[in-house]
């Protein structure tokens, strides 16, 4: 049983002092640097950020508006297939197993290859004795994870379409997107969408559930903090200058263990850093007014990753949070794909607070994204401008919020001078993987750890399959101790 | 490298490669993800070149496992003098502080540490992307956390193991999977297949305004004058002028579209000024003068 584990970041970068002095349009650009598995998240964040400093949030067109939401649907397609099949897969799936294979498929016969020739990086090493799919599964689940290589690929090249390149787009920026929407572009998106919609449908989800299946004790293991929190995601509408207020594809709120949606009040977002490697003077801060002093080394410190709070309280983000909310705010076709997956298992909402809960709703959530992307495709108005020019301030400040694909991701600028005076980036896996608060409540992997049985410390698949399915973004490393106080090890886990 | 028995052809030349995540977003390894021909599959599972097999043996985002397993067999692979490339993906902190691979002992090891002791043994490094190469996003001023390139720290090491540099915030896959089926078929870069920056001159031998789809509106003085306009987008920003990189030929993401295909100016992500010497992004290219590196 774990008693106590520690959750920590062993990077630290300083980008929100690097954006200090520049230019403010720079700061979309610099900020996708954070992560080049969801940089799209953060240029969504950052434009909507820069749009509110400048002044015209409630002033883009609806072409701009538009396709920003399909370059962060593609963003999001790509990124959940990679986590599903190519982070989170070979912890339920048995590779080896393809050296039984007898069958036509090119793809496995040449894995069989590979594996007779011995050298398995980097299927090998990996934990051992809990593997529990036949092995025909085994075999279609790696044929899956091949293919899935090739639509993440494609996801990728689809937002290149409109966003210019990939990782790291450049169409996205404030003012709309420098793309024009003309008739090739908009049918070349449509048809790599419908081939990446068929795999969702017909490969992606059916192999959670074949997953779910086999393992479906994890509908029990991993529940964490049991608070959910979204931005919401996608604009359904522009013309609204309130980021809070705006109507979003993915609703804005808060959900418990009670499944009421409650509205989102920002103001009580706050950050703290007892055991952060920053300055305990920053502790506490909203994001509005926080600071970034690093202080390596910092007694009682052991990451360098902060700990956000809404309310004072520990609150986990992510595709479950969004989905959630939704799925609380009444949306009848979120309800209807949750419920009919929660079914199969005999299963009501509550079993969502758990690992499975998080990949099924990965999968769900992706569906109703990708589901809803031709008919914004379909509404852009073709050779029309999707930019407007705006004046560039000399004071200002802005707030951009929106759901990344691993969660809520709020960015927060200064501007003085026409440069960038202070910068603040509260991103989703600060919240996921956030060391103890102030008030020592452990984060949300922290507590979704806590009290979880290990069968085989030697293999201890739990702790991998629960840190997985938060898809932290980073390097993150966990430190677990027994209740006899002693030490399991480090696991670093990204 | 290690010969062993396959299956298909009589033997099977190992490359075992170890790729160390350091100061990095990890988007040069999404990038070669997004290899087309051969795909990212080609390159890890199947001969890329006939013969030849790339072992990835550790990358910290792709690999099924964690902890000490992984950590011993990285430091296992890298017992064999010149008998592994090693990839470095991201800046390396000079303060370990800021960035650690694993322990031992129970100490964190540095990054710094561990680009040193497996640099020096490896049979090559690819330092892979801007931050490798040069110091990158994570160098920029201020450099909060004390950042350099691998050149960098192999010069105060005096480590003089043979290094390819091949940089771009994201690196294109193309020129990764490139470099890689070179060594593989012909053996290491000559001296004269590599630019001042250690670049192989293949990608990074032409400035981007050379090949420029838009260089015919730049020769005409036509000038886009907000996004979204056509003509050169050289008063919005442009860095292609001064930008060694083979783009607007190769394209990215499959052929899809590029940068500058998009209306978005370049913002000269290769060089070794990024992002300090090309920025302000969207500012018109005045006199820039990026430095000389000293050969190392």
């Amino acid at each position: 049983m774990v008693k106590e584990a520690r959750s920590w970041g062993t990077l630290f970068r300083g980008i929100e002092l690097i954006l200090r002095g520049r230019d403010p349009r720079d700061a979309q650009r610099i900020t996708q640097r954070i992560c080049g598995v969801c940089p799209t998240s953060h240029s969504m964040a950052s434009t909507l950020c820069l749009d509110s400093a400048f002044g015209i949030a409630d002033k883009i067109t609806d072409n701009g508006r538009l396709m920003r939401n399909l370059i962060l649907g593609a963003a999001h397609i790509a990124d959940h297939i990679l986590h599903f099949y190519h982070l989170a897969t070979l912890d339920y799936v048995d590779v080896t197993k393809v050296a039984q294979y007898e069958g036509p498929s090119t793809a496995l016969n040449s894995v069989k290859e590979f594996i007779q020739r011995g050298e398995l990086g980097p299927f090998m090493p990996r934990y051992e004795g809990d593997y529990r799919l036949s092995d025909e599964a085994n075999q279609q689940a790696v044929a899956h994870y091949l293919e899935a290589l090739n639509m993440r690929r494609k996801a990728q090249e689809m937002l290149s379409i409109f966003g210019g390149k990939m990782p790291h787009n450049c169409g996205i920026m404030p003012g709309g997107v420098t793309e024009v929407p003309m008739v090739d572009k908009i049918t070349s998106f449509l048809w790599r969408l419908n081939e990446l919609r068929d795999f969702i449908d017909n490969v992606y989800i059916p192999d959670v559930l074949a997953v779910a299946e086999a393992y479906s004790d994890y509908f029990e293991i991993g529940a964490g903090c049991r608070n959910l929190l979204s931005y919401g995601s996608y604009d359904l509408d522009g013309k609204e200058a309130d980021l809070t207020k705006r109507q979003r594809l993915f609703r804005q709120g808060t959900v418990s263990a009670d499944l009421k949606l409650a509205e989102l009040d920002i103001t009580e977002i706050t950050e703290d850093v007892k055991h952060s490697w920053y300055a305990d003077s920053t502790s506490g801060r909203r994001p509005t007014e926080g600071e970034t002093k690093p202080e390596a080394g910092k007694d009682g410190a052991y990451s360098w990753i902060k700990s956000p709070r809404y309310k004072g309280q520990v609150y986990e983000v992510g595709p479950l949070a969004r989905v959630m909310t939704t799925y609380a705010s009444g949306n009848p076709t979120v309800r209807e794909l949750v419920d009919s997956t929660l079914s199969r298992f005999k299963a009501g909402p509550e079993a969502m607070f758990s690992v499975l809960g998080r990949h099924a709703a990965r999968a769900l959530g992706i569906k109703f994204i990708a589901d809803s992307m031709p008919g914004w495709l379909l509404q852009l108005k073709v050779g029309e401008p999707a930019y407007i020019d705006y004046e560039l301030p000399d004071e200002s400040t802005g707030m951009g919020l929106v759901d990344a694909a691993r969660g809520a991701l709020g960015h927060w600028i200064e501007i003085k001078e026409g440069k960038i005076a202070n910068y603040q980036c509260v991103v989703p896996t600060t919240w996921n993987a956030s060391p103890k608060d102030d008030r020592e409540q452990p984060g949300p992997i922290e507590q979704a750890i806590m009290g979880t049985r290990i069968r085989d410390e030697g293999n201890p698949f739990e702790i991998v399959r629960i840190v997985r399915s938060f898809d932290p973004c980073l390097a993150c490393a966990v430190h677990l101790v027994t209740p006899k106080g002693r030490s399991l090890g480090e696991f670093r886990v990204a | 490298m290690e010969r062993k028995r396959g299956s298909v052809s009589s033997e099977t030349e190992e490359y075992p490669v170890i790729w160390l995540q350091c100061a990095t977003c990890t988007g040069c390894s999404v990038s070669v993800l997004n290899s087309v021909s051969p795909s990212i599959k080609n390159v890890l599972i199947d001969e890329v070149i006939p013969g030849k097999h790339v072992d990835l043996r550790f990358h910290a985002t792709i690999m099924a496992g964690t902890g000490d397993l992984v950590i011993e067999r990285m430091e296992e692979t890298a017992h064999k003098k010149g008998g592994y490339i090693l990839v470095v993906e991201g800046a390396i902190p000079r303060d370990g502080a800021y960035g650690s691979i694993g322990e031992r002992n129970g100490e964190a090891v540095s990054m710094a540490s561990r680009v040193e002791s497996l640099g020096k043994d490896a049979l090559a490094v690819i330092a892979l992307g801007t931050c490798a190469a040069f110091g990158g996003i994570a160098a920029a001023e201020p450099n909060p956390s004390g950042c350099g390139g691998v050149a960098e720290l192999f010069s105060s090491h005096n480590i003089r193991t043979p290094l390819i540099n091949i940089p771009g915030c994201p690196p294109h896959p193309d020129w990764f999977v490139g470099t890689v089926a070179s060594i593989l078929l012909k053996g290491l870069p000559s001296p004269e297949e590599l630019d001042e920056y250690k670049r192989p001159k293949a990608f990074f031998g032409k400035l981007i305004n050379e090949n420029c789809p838009r260089r015919a509106y730049f020769d005409e003085g036509k000038f886009a004058r907000k996004f979204g306009e056509p003509g050169c987008l050289n008063e919005l920003g442009c860095k292609g002028p001064v930008t060694y990189a083979d783009c607007p030929l190769r394209l990215w993401n499959n052929g899809v579209n590029w940068c500058i295909g998009a209306g978005s100016p370049c913002i000269g992500c290769v060089e070794p000024g990024f992002p300090d010497l090309v920025s302000p992004f969207y500012r018109k290219l005045v006199e820039i003068a990026l430095p000389t590196k000293k050969e190392v």
